[in-house]
């Protein structure tokens, strides 16, 4: 055990330090630099060069490189390029804000998808079943800013209940407007719920055609005992490897999800970074992203373990 | 069996390989439609994609307007009218034609790149799954690593820095399909090559290259159409989210994605230069969906011959 997390939590390690890599080597060809962003398109010789003097972009590019790790492994995530602070400082809010909307989707889309799912597994083929799974369908077939634009048509402009914008005032939490969260979160929900949903659903089919759960019927378990103990469990390792995959997918629809409603999260921080060159925020951010993502994954094979005594991890 | 989709291997001439692949991909095709139209999944989903296919390669000649005809100073954000079935847009311009003429672009660069992507990503899975060992590892490592990322943010970096165009976009989407399609390719290559016909052709001296393309690749093809199927639709997907952002096909060519962007300004006004797009994106992804599900479950009624 001790032997898996350190050789995953490596991994991890290594996995991080080629994305960082990779994005420095990306923004290196990127055409324009910050100093160009910062200036526009006036910018005098003299002024680029004293910019690019202040923010150290004259030296060469290995060694800035080397010196921005230099300063990761002590803490230090650099400044920002355009905003003159501290990284740290202009994402927290943005990562709190993004966790928040995040959060909901999960605690929306999860265990109503599961329960769900499971439902529609044991009454397969039923009418319900056959129009659950046509909707998820659909929802899976829509692209986020699709589903958050017919939203805001339905609910915004025709019914007038809720917000076409969730902009919030720098500074403030969203959590104090908890309305334009709403459509945010049903947008981010769709797909989600219903990926999870036709996994689960696939996975009781499949469990509750095994013997071992037609042994538990026959020798006289109440339904409800039978789903909880036997099927439940087993059919929702899968599941589980698609909600940890999906983290990393709904970190790139958060992207179009908070462009599609301007909710200042990191999605649109990280549109902002691209767009000014700003080199240190953009690094961050994808440290953070790639990240969650193998952490995500790595979360899921230890519950793995804890669902199913047979998986040793090694 | 089914028909080999040949590769290139073959001791023949070149013009003989394309018309025998040409054939072979054709009777594939067909073989793929018969078996679509036995679902309810797929009878939706088959006519879905044959229009939004007929729109791709006929929509702009069949457009009521030139797509970039503006009507500034008399009809600009007109409801849906006879004049314009389905309203106008900022400009003035006809929101039916531009969505009709959006068609092409949008699928022609989602199916150069799902093609791309799931060709280099057979390859790789593959091969690397057939070398296995210390080859194997560090390439599934390398895939885990590019599947660390979301797709989009791929797409996003090397796009602002190369400039969206369809060559770039389609071949972003190549890229950034490699690592899934190489998983799933060499897992079911691990399943075949232990079999024993794959011990046959090695012990009568055929090329490691045949022996992939030729005994292994047509067993895996029932897994290699469902990801195929997949990989479309997220390629549609990933297009239309890009154009979205603005990154891609440039104005004043249509995007659906754009279009959908643009009129967010005025959708309380103007619903429909918003719904119009967004009602051709979901029937195309959603076709296609279907039409993969119904190909599916179509395998599955029978049982498949070996």
């Amino acid at each position: 055990m001790t032997r898996f997390l350190v050789r995953r939590i490596s991994l991890i390690v290594v996995t991080l330090l080629v994305v960082s890599t990779a994005i420095f080597a990306i923004t290196e060809i990127l055409p324009g630099d910050v100093a160009q962003m910062v200036m526009g398109q006036g910018a005098t010789e003299q002024n680029l060069k004293h910019i690019r003097e202040t923010l150290g972009l004259d030296r060469p590019a290995p060694v800035r490189y080397l010196d921005w790790i230099g300063g990761v492994v002590r803490g230090d995530m650099g400044d920002s390029f355009v905003q003159k602070i501290p990284v740290t400082q202009v994402i927290a809010p943005r990562l709190a804000n993004s966790l928040i909307l995040a959060g909901f989707a999960f605690l929306v889309a999860v265990p109503s998808a599961v329960a769900i799912g499971v439902w529609m597994g044991v009454r397969q083929g039923s009418k319900t079943d056959h129009a659950v799974s046509v909707g998820s369908l659909v929802a899976i077939s829509l692209p986020e800013f699709v589903t958050g634009v017919l939203l805001i048509i339905v609910f915004s402009s025709f019914l007038g209940w809720l917000p076409s914008s969730s902009a919030i005032l720098p500074g403030t939490s969203p959590l104090t407007r908890p309305l334009i969260l709403v459509l945010p979160t049903l947008t981010l929900t769709g797909v989600l719920f219903a990926y999870i949903m036709r996994m689960t659903r696939a996975n009781v089919i499949e469990v509750l055609n095994t013997q071992y759960v037609r042994t538990a019927v026959l020798k006289g378990l109440p339904m409800r005992r039978v789903l909880l103990r036997h099927v439940v469990p087993n059919a929702m390792l899968p599941t589980i490897s698609v909600i940890a995959v999906n983290m990393g997918w709904m970190l790139g629809g958060l992207i179009i999800v908070e462009n599609v409603f301007a909710y200042p999260g990191l999605g649109q921080l990280l549109l902002t970074a691209i767009n000014t060159r700003d080199v240190p925020l953009l690094q961050t951010l994808a440290l953070i992203i790639a990240g969650t993502y193998a952490l995500s994954n790595l979360v899921a094979d230890l519950s793995y373990g804890a669902l199913d005594p047979r998986i040793r991890l090694t | 069996m089914a028909a080999p989709t040949a590769s290139p291997r073959m001791q023949l001439g070149p013009l003989d390989a394309a018309t025998s692949i040409a054939a072979a991909l054709l009777r594939a095709l067909a073989s793929l439609v018969r078996l679509a139209l036995r679902t309810p999944a797929g009878r939706i989903g088959l006519p879905l994609v044959v229009l939004h296919v007929v729109l791709a390669l006929f929509g702009q000649a069949l457009a009521p307007y030139p797509p970039t005809q503006f009507h500034i100073e008399d009809h600009q954000l007109e409801g849906p009218s006879l004049q314009f079935l389905l309203g106008t847009d900022q400009f003035g311009r006809d929101v039916l034609s531009r969505v009709m003429s959006g068609a092409t672009s949008l699928i022609s660069v989602a199916a150069a790149g799902a093609l791309l992507g799931i060709a280099l990503g057979t390859v790789v899975g593959m091969s690397s799954g057939y070398k296995g060992g210390r080859t194997d590892e560090v390439v599934m490592r390398i895939m885990d690593a590019m599947m660390s990322f979301p797709s989009l943010l791929i797409a996003l970096l090397v796009l602002t820095s190369l400039g969206p165009n369809p060559i770039n976009i389609a071949g972003t989407i190549g890229i950034v399909f490699i690592a899934p399609v190489a998983r799933v390719m060499r897992s079911s290559t691990l399943a075949v090559k232990s079999l024993e016909f794959v011990d046959a052709a090695r012990l009568r001296g055929e090329p490691n290259v045949y022996i992939i393309f030729r005994e292994i690749l047509p067993n895996t093809l029932p897994v290699l159409a469902v990801e195929a199927s997949v990989r479309f639709s997220y390629s549609i997907l990933l297009v239309a989210s890009l154009g979205f952002l603005g990154l891609g096909v440039q104005p004043p060519s249509s995007d659906w994605g754009l279009m959908i962007s643009e009129s967010r300004i005025f959708i309380t006004g103007a619903p429909w230069v918003a719904l119009a797009p967004a009602a051709a994106v979901a029937s195309l992804v959603i076709g296609v969906n279907l039409l993969a599900d119904g190909i599916k479950q179509a395998r599955e009624l029978p049982k498949r011959e070996a």
